[in-house]
């Protein structure tokens, strides 16, 4: 545990370094590869660790955006706390989803949550008060004058959402190390030994799904704040599908590729987009690449590294080894 | 009371239609054990075929049969060049749990983006092969128009064929054998694998046709049957997800809620009501309205 | 004509679960497979008819190489296999199960006919024609399981426990009923039973497995003979 605590410090101090060192747009695609770390390890701790998929993160998303956007806006609290409101609050409503998915497996809970996330996007035009199509304005306020007249917004963004990332994955890597992770683990490899053991299955699977929700909500509010704006079409459907690609992609039950997954969500837009610049930038190509990738990306990995790069990578060495052993 | 009888009719020719997108998720779901959500892909490519064919030949009828063709053929790609080698190679690991559902999303994506690439992302209208304007009594003008009739009334004959198909025929038996039992399916001499490929490709044909028969009354994009899918998979929830009948009563069910709360109360509250009744009909009865044997935590 | 199985191994992952078993059934004769649990009785009878993969050794009915083909296909050679517990499609009715026996023959008018002479076997089935197969009692069900394999008009049935779970009147009637099988239709059966006694006072061959090796193979009568099967098997 302290080894570990003392690893995501200097792993902040690296990321701290390199984010003095870059240009404005990695900067901020480091900040969105932060979000999206978040975002993704609330998947990994859901089905990696309790077996259960949602297809409706992106949902979940939106209304921690939402519950921030409020806060700060209409309510005027300071954005930290619109923070944690946004975990707080979409914990409890992934809580009460969770209560009704908890009684079910699989396919039930994947289309209840692909319900959710094709719905509650569309549901903010129905409502004044959270904006309609254009959503809502979060101000994110200046960086702190100590930090130097020339610290830029999107550096400041950087720093809070890697530092919510990091304490994001050091809180992760313990809960999963502890008695719940174990619980959750032997949840997924057989509900009926785990509730024979004394388990009980349903409650265990409302906290995996509350928690996972909390993780989600927080990511959302920290996707708002970077881009200003919560708004239905920041949270697409495609937002949940990239989300669970993410996820398998870094390996659905391990938590040490889940930035890889993050990364590979970032790079797909500006490769979509250097493609798109090559055929004249065309409309079409421009609206659908990004989604074609992504899903060719999540199929290929269910079919050529289905438990994540991790388990490949222990093979290929197992194999070497025999080779030369 | 026109505008109870014409909610009762505009619910009728909705539920008609979640019906059969729910019948499609049901077939599949009971041979194979995967809901299809690659279902709204695959129906969203048959019904831009149909589109292509409306707008050469200017006519519906030709779209239509062109459509369910190209859904079942579909279908039964999907199942022989997809699904199966998934399931030969995904066979360990915690994955296997969750494999099908990733992957049908995944082939989701996919079809989306490859009619993206086509037909482009702009709105595409399918017109309407009789009027989409309401009937009128004396001075009133009743919602409900030919176009919602023609909607029951097809459905109707697809149900009655598909009911003759799977009650009447050796197919409709081998069919339900193999999905309630494929082992004793296939020591009885029924060839599971060619049989659950064609479940595959009648499920297609009646995605297709939902497909095709939501389109007039909106418009075309490559998400424009995500909702149908949801509805499709309520409905299925509502209907106990293992019974054909459960998927017609259950679309029928979410058709007139929907339609009766959006005509008595919001138009605003259609998708909450639908999400709210899929979330009460799991909390309190989780194996459906219509009475199924078996546990839903398989 | 005969069924001709030699040195067959069959693998579960890292368990061998039958392991160079031969033996040969004549045409005609009823030979019964005994063993405790675990024996690699349910496994043998699988693998014979297709559904599990042999890892060594072969099995012929006549000129037909049981290995050759996919368990559908091999109904089709007149091998028809009653599996482990009663194996009825639940969902479907009486009638429904009977016709999936015969769905392959696609011939409308022989499928009645031999409805009618399986009804003649089991009466009761008549009685219950329409009704789901998961209304019926556990005797009923295993009548029906073997009607539905008789409606394939087999040459050689596989039958796997039978007996399994019924009251010992019910055992009688279906081991009678089996007997007439093969005196009046001159069917070959393997019959797995752990009923030792009841399986070895019909058939004509015996063989005993234990863990997956044949242990005493002859006829039936020298097995009920055989002091140490009496020991193993029947308990006196
Ligand atoms: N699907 C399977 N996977 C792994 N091992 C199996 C499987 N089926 C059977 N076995 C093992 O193979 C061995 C033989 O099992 P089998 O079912 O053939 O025995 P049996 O003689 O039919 O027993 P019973 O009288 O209890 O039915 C046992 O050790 C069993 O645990
Ligand atoms: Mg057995």
């Amino acid at each position: 545990m302290r080894k570990r605590l003392l690893l995501f410090i200097a792993l902040g101090w690296v990321l701290l370094f390199i984010g003095d060192r870059v240009d404005e747009l990695r900067v901020y695609q480091g900040a969105s590869i932060a979000v999206y770390t978040i975002a993704i390890g609330s998947i990994i701790l859901l089905t990696g660790y309790s077996g259960q998929i949602s297809l409706g993160h992106g949902a979940l998303m939106a209304f921690g955006g939402y519950v921030a956007a409020l806060c700060v806006a209409n309510a005027s609290l300071p954005l930290w706390f619109a923070f944690v409101m946004a975990a707080l609050l979409t914990g409890i409503f992934g809580g009460v989803l969770g209560f009704a998915a908890a009684r079910l497996s699989g396919p039930y809970l994947a289309g209840t949550t692909l319900a959710l996330a094709v719905g509650l996007p569309s549901l903010a035009n129905q409502f004044s008060i959270l904006g309609g199509e254009q959503g809502i304005y979060l101000d994110p306020g200046l960086p702190p004058a100590r930090l130097g007249e020339d610290f830029s917004q999107y550096k400041w963004f950087f720093w809070i959402t890697t530092l919510a990332a990091l304490i994001t994955m050091f809180w992760l890597s313990n809960i999963l190390r502890s008695k719940y992770g174990r619980t959750w683990r032997a949840l997924r490899g057989n509900e009926v030994a785990a509730q024979l053991c004394g388990v009980h299955t349903g409650r265990q699977k409302v906290l995996a799904f509350a928690l996972s929700s909390g993780l989600a909500g927080l990511a959302g509010a920290l996707l708002v704040l970077t881009i200003s704006t919560v708004s239905p079409s920041a949270f697409p459907l495609s937002l949940s599908f990239a989300l669970v690609t993410g996820a398998v992609v870094s390996g659905i039950y391990d938590l040490k590729g889940v930035m890889l997954g993050a990364v590979i969500l970032v790079i797909i837009p500006e490769i979509a987009d250097s493609v798109a610049s090559r055929f004249g930038d065309s409309l079409k190509i421009i609206s659908t690449l990004p989604g074609l990738l992504v899903s060719a990306l999540l199929i290929l990995a269910v079919l050529f590294t289905p438990n994540g790069p991790g388990e490949k990578l222990h093979h290929l060495r197992h194999k070497r080894k025999a080779h030369s052993g | 009371m026109y505008k109870f009888i014409s909610s009762l009719l505009i619910g009728l020719s909705l539920g008609a239609i979640y019906s059969l997108m729910s019948i499609s998720l049901v077939l599949v779901w009971r041979s194979t054990r995967v809901v299809n959500f690659a279902q709204a892909g695959q129906a969203i490519v048959s019904t831009y075929i149909a589109y292509e064919v409306v707008n050469r030949t200017g006519s519906f009828w030709l779209a239509f049969i062109v459509a369910i063709l190209a859904g079942a053929l579909l279908g039964a790609i999907v199942d022989r060049y997809f699904m199966r080698p998934l399931f030969k190679r995904v066979t360990t690991g915690p994955i296997v749990a969750i494999a099908p559902v990733v992957a049908t999303l995944g082939l989701l994506g996919i079809l989306r983006a490859i009619v993206g690439f086509i037909w482009g992302v702009e709105l595409k209208p399918i017109a309407a092969p009789v009027s989409l304007d309401g009937y009128s009594l004396g001075s009133e003008v009743l919602p409900f128009a030919p176009y919602n009739a023609l909607v029951i009334l097809i459905v109707a004959i697809v149900l009655i064929v598909l009911s003759l198909l799977f009650q009447k025929t050796n197919l409709g038996l081998s069919l339900r054998a193999s999905a309630f039992s494929p082992e004793i399916a296939r020591l009885s001499g029924v060839r599971v694998n060619e049989i659950r490929t064609l479940g595959w490709a009648i499920a297609g044909a009646a995605g297709a046709i939902a497909g095709i028969l939501a389109t007039p009354t909106s418009y075309l994009s490559p998400n424009s049957l995500d909702i149908l899918l949801v509805f499709g998979f309520a409905a299925a929830v509502i209907g106990g997800l293992e019974s054909m009948v459960g998927a017609v009563v259950g679309g029928l069910v979410l058709g007139l809620g929907v339609t009766f709360v959006s005509n008595y109360v919001s138009t605003s509250l259609i998708f909450p009501t639908a999400f709210v009744f899929l979330i009460v009909i799991l909390l309190v009865r989780p194996s459906g309205i219509v009475a199924g044997k078996r546990s839903r935590r398989a | 004509m005969s069924l001709v199985v030699s040195n067959l191994s069959v693998d579960h992952g890292a368990i061998r679960a039958v392991s160079g078993v031969s033996f040969t059934v004549e045409s005609g004769k009823i030979a019964a497979i005994i063993g405790s649990n675990g024996a690699g009785k349910t496994t043998l009878l699988r693998t014979l008819s297709g559904l599990k993969s042999a890892t060594h050794g072969s099995a012929q009915w006549n000129d037909h190489d049981l290995f050759s083909v996919k368990p559908e296909f091999n109904v089709r050679h007149g091998i028809a296999h009653v599996g482990e517990g009663k194996s009825v499609i639940a969902e479907l009715s009486v009638e429904e199960n009977l016709h999936l026996g015969a769905i392959w023959r696609k011939n409308k008018k022989e499928m009645k006919s031999t409805q009618l002479d399986v009804i003649e076997l089991f009466p009761i089935l008549g009685e219950r024609i329409k009704q789901r197969a998961d209304t019926l009692s556990g005797g009923e069900r295993q009548m029906l399981a073997i009607g539905r394999a008789l409606m394939s008009r087999p040459q050689l049935l596989l039958l796997d426990e039978p007996s399994l779970g019924l009251a010992p009147l019910v055992i009688e009637q279906i081991f009678q009923t089996i007997k007439s099988l093969r005196d009046q239709m001159s069917l070959t059966v393997v019959l797995v039973e752990q009923n030792a006694l009841g399986a070895l006072e019909i058939a004509d061959t015996g063989i005993a497995l234990n863990l997956g090796k044949v242990v005493v193979a002859g006829s039936a009568q020298s097995l009920l003979n055989d002091p140490a099967v009496r020991a193993a098997y029947l308990g006196y």
